[in-house]
């Protein structure tokens, strides 16, 4: 029967990869709370976690059975709609741009070619950031729904700060789009094979530079948290959210976290090409060339989440080590500093691909 | 494949509701707003042609027409701004200072 | 067959958000449907393969556009908007025009025919931003230049009406 082979080909092609896609996600946003947890505590001389499971191995599930059958609070005062409209929008926008991204280069599993991507998109950057920019609308409708006037300036704070935060960020990718000539993500990968652009001087490090801070910023994340600055504002655009709602944010900002870091690997770091130590220059030297080998060996998947856990840690080192900033430090930050650089990067980066120095 | 004059109903009813809004509605947002309903309509005539015409130039034209739409919203919004400082309301028919 | 069913999910969905966009008495609802209606019409430009202007529409319209209305609409009290009527006293009169016009257009272009409906079969081969691109700074450099004077008047425009005057 065709039709049933048809339905079969469709599970295997968008049904399996969106469920491994999905676990992967919801495991990860699971479990970067314990690492965040554990990070924070023993860069402050702490333990962390330690008495569910070995280690706290258990406590992301404890957390996740304490957000769930918590009682649900909606404000009297509330939207009621807008309020339980905003973590959805805001969950959704983040599992959404998971879509676009390849893990790796069309692989060979039970003797079928898998390709390990839900959707390669030809405008697959240009989605992220859409995506990304529809982000802020669960934000900001958070804090004006809650009806609460810590949450409405947590909502503002946000908002200011994602848009304003955007730019730069935009002028980083487009920069990189550039120097790739593609806007698709696995095309951005295979343009990295001889170079990663990273070390492509001097455009490269000012990107990767530019687009390291506005995802910081982008994400909320200290030392850029204004949004949900404890100190100033209870807890900003969430407040007076409980339960499960309350849960969502808090997985969002982690899924947030890891299409950032899944990016600034893809794109600066050469995605899923494995390190290699000075290939042309002393790679035929049998000490380097058997490492370059045993590096080469690892399968390309690993490699790219070996670069996102490091984009990870290297946010939760950033938390422990930077205070806050203030409001307006934030905002001159982003357009008296970060934006004129970025323009005179992507200025440098056309200027030399018309060159054909890169 | 979907004919071409569904979607030119589909942009001439954006564009009728978003004439009655402007027409009807007092708040200036909800004016604003359906100006930008009827870019959308015409956004959505100009790529349909462009896709059945195989030509680019529509799809080039609705560029303009976004940017022309961000320009118009800062200016707008900054004139409502404006406005509701100094008459403190956001409602067009109370906008009356010229009326005898 | 596919197509159409999801022309028409989408063309539903755009006209009664739209609807909803002119009729609701908070005007923050009205963004949300506005931001609705932005992704649907994000979706038919994907049907038509404008997949860049799908992005560009995302970005510009519901990232930017609607943002700064969602900003100013809450930052401009609306508690009053409850009590206050909606409409002007016209509404009936302007909802029955639009409706006569909405017909009348729809007569025309039900009874009418378009020159490119016969070949709409075939894909334009790889129109994608590259193509896009070439024509926007080629043979529409002049308008483009234009248009970036525009924005920059706009950027100008905007700060300079709402800024405070601090020395009276």
């Amino acid at each position: 029967m065709p039709d049933m082979q048809q339905i079969i080909n469709f599970i295997i092609t968008i049904g399996i990869p969106v469920v491994v896609l999905l676990s992967f996600i919801l495991a990860n946003a699971m479990y970067l709370q314990l690492m965040e947890r554990k990070v924070l505590a023993h860069m402050q001389s702490r333990l962390g976690p330690m008495r569910t499971g070995w280690h706290g191995l258990l406590q992301p599930v404890a957390d996740a059975v304490k957000f769930m059958f918590k009682e649900d609070i909606i404000p009297a005062k509330a939207d009621k709609w807008v309020f339980s409209l905003a973590p959805l929008i805001f969950l959704v926008m983040a599992f959404g741009a998971f879509v676009a991204i390849p893990f790796g280069p069309d692989t060979v599993i039970f003797g079928r070619t898998v390709h390990l991507w839900v959707s390669n998109l030809n405008i697959g950057v240009l989605y992220i950031v859409a995506l990304a920019g529809i982000g802020t609308y669960g934000v900001i409708m958070a804090g004006w729904a809650s009806n609460n006037k810590y949450s409405l300036m947590g909502g503002f704070r946000s908002a200011a700060q994602m848009i304003s935060y955007e730019i730069p960020m935009a002028f980083a990718i487009v920069t990189v789009a550039l120097m790739a000539g593609s806007l698709n993500l696995t095309e951005i990968v295979q343009a990295q094979s001889q170079k990663w652009f990273i070390i492509v001087f001097p455009v490269g490090p000012v990107a990767f530079f530019l687009y390291l801070i506005a995802g910081v910023a982008e994400t909320n994340r200290a030392p850029f948290d204004l949004p949900e600055a404890e100190s100033e504002l209870v807890a900003g655009y969430f407040t007076e959210y409980s339960g499960i709602r309350f849960g969502i944010f808090y997985m969002a900002e982690y899924m947030n976290m890891m299409i950032v870091s899944l990016l600034a690997s893809i794109m600066f770091l050469g995605g899923w090409m494995p390190v290699q130590i000075f290939p042309k220059l002393l790679g035929g030297i049998p000490p380097i060339s058997w490492i370059n080998t045993a590096l080469a060996a690892i399968p390309p998947t690993l490699w790219l989440l070996a670069k996102l856990y490091f984009f990870i840690f290297f946010y939760m080192w950033i938390r422990a080590t930077l205070p806050r900033y203030r409001y307006d430090q934030l905002m001159t930050i982003a357009w008296k500093i970060l934006l004129p650089i970025s323009l005179g990067t992507l200025l440098v980066a056309a200027f030399m691909k018309q060159a054909g120095w890169m | 494949m979907v004919p071409l004059s569904w979607y030119v109903l589909l942009s001439a009813a954006l564009f009728t509701i978003g004439v009655v809004g402007v027409l009807s509605r007092r708040n200036v947002f909800i004016i604003l707003m359906s100006i930008e309903l009827m870019l959308n309509a015409a956004n959505i005539n100009l790529i349909a042609f462009s896709h059945y015409l195989q030509n680019l130039t529509g799809q080039i034209f609705v560029i303009f027409v976004i940017t022309v739409a961000a320009a118009e919203a800062a200016v707008a919004l900054a004139l409502i701004i404006l406005l509701a400082r100094n008459r403190g309301t956001v409602y067009v028919d109370e906008f009356n200072l010229l009326k005898g | 067959m596919i197509n159409q069913l999801i022309f028409a999910y989408f063309a539903a969905v755009i006209v009664v958000s739209a609807v909803l966009v002119i009729t609701r008495k908070n005007p923050v609802h009205s963004v949300m449907f506005m931001l609705l209606l932005f992704f649907h019409i994000a979706g038919v430009f994907v049907l038509l393969n404008a997949e860049f202007l799908a992005a560009v529409q995302l970005i510009v319209y519901a990232g930017a556009i609607l943002i700064l209305f969602l900003f100013v609409v809450i930052l401009l009290s609306v508690e009053r908007e409850s009590q206050a009527a909606r409409a002007n006293r016209f509404w009936p009169w302007l909802a029955g025009f639009g409706l006569i016009i909405a017909g009348e257009i729809a007569l025309l272009v039900l009874r009418g025919s378009f020159p490119g409906e016969g070949k709409m079969a075939v894909q334009v081969a790889g129109a994608g931003v590259r193509d896009l691109g070439v024509v926007l700074y080629s043979k529409f450099l002049v308008p483009f230049e234009i248009s970036s004077v525009i924005l920059l008047v706009g950027l100008i425009g905007a700060v300079m009406l709402a800024k405070k005057k601090t020395n009276e």
